[in-house]
């Protein structure tokens, strides 16, 4: 983290669309698994939280 | 900040998961039972609504459509009961770490700083994108309600959510009149749209259970935002003061 060469600001910026990247990422797979996943399984197993959060089931 | 990031979703998720697991179990699971027992009562001789073929086609939730050549019987579902209540939480827990994952990712690029407060208005504002607004065009459903094919209820649902996290953005954070304008069209596009409907409302569950749940479930999806926003808002400045002090 501490090499001379790279600005701090430069790093944070970076680092932060790297954060942002990330947690974009998660974010939509979890949601799309437990809410929108067509696999009957995965519709089973999360069914109840689906109904029970207002996504959109069946 | 990837870890950090990561940390901070898998805990706020995780806490908020449970404690909605729980209030979810004793407001709108009962209610699911109990529109399951209407559902399997009528199941039997209403198979032949489904055809209407095209694109007018209903699905009866659950109803004889999909199970009636047989293919109920090899389908895995969790047994009612204990294993039903920890699927149930499990995909709970597995939505609360992506909305904490959600609220990071608005957050971060919008470079705000991370409070408890800026995350509630952040929560509140992931509420009325991804609960109020989609569920006034297709408001949440008991099993047993007829509704249009799924695909294209969920294709109206996100692009609802995404356009009303859009509007709000622009409405809050840009001061140019004509941007405020497009951020209320943009809101209210997907409903000049319409939401796509069942034909005929043919639902077998009775309209209090029914509207009763309609308003437990965005009353349960609230209160994850807002549990998740809060605790995300609580463990992001820890953690990064944490990071500070090292």
């Amino acid at each position: 983290m501490n090499t001379a060469s790279v600005s701090t600001t430069q790093l944070s910026v970076s680092e932060r669309v790297k954060a942002v990247a990330a947690a974009l990422v998660i974010g939509v797979a979890l949601i799309y698994t437990t809410g929108f996943a067509a696999s009957t399984n995965v519709h089973n197993a999360a069914h109840d939280t689906r109904h029970g959060l207002a996504f959109p089931c069946h | 900040m990837v870890t950090r990031v990561l940390t901070v979703s898998i805990l706020a998720g995780l806490l908020a998961g449970l404690i909605v697991a729980a209030l979810q179990h004793v407001t709108t699971t009962p209610l699911i039972l109990k529109a399951e027992t209407y559902e399997s009562a009528s199941a039997a001789p209403s198979t032949s609504f489904a055809a209407f073929g095209g694109e007018a086609r209903i699905i009866l939730a659950h109803g004889g459509v999909d199970h009636a050549e047989g293919a109920e019987h090899d389908e895995w579902k969790p047994q009612d009961g204990l294993q039903r209540l920890l699927f149930t939480s499990a995909a709970t827990i597995g939505t609360a770490i992506g909305f904490a994952a959600l609220l990071l990712a608005g957050m971060l690029a919008a470079g705000d700083g991370i409070d408890q407060r800026r995350a509630l208005i952040w929560g509140a504002c992931g509420f009325v994108a991804f609960g109020l607004a989609p569920g006034m065009g297709l408001a949440p459903e008991l099993p047993g309600a007829a509704s249009a094919a799924l695909h294209a209820r969920q294709l109206w649902w996100i692009g609802t959510a995404l356009a009303t996290a859009a509007g709000l953005f622009l409405f809050l954070r840009y001061e140019a009149p004509w941007l405020k304008a497009l951020a209320v069209a943009v809101i209210l596009l997907p409903h000049i749209v319409g939401a796509p409907h069942a034909p005929t409302p043919e639902s077998k569950v009775p309209a209090e259970l029914a509207a009763h749940f309609t308003s437990l479930s965005l009353g349960i999806q609230a209160a994850l935002w807002l549990v998740t926003a809060f605790l995300v808002g609580t463990f992001w400045p820890w953690l990064s003061r944490r990071a500070e002090a090292r």
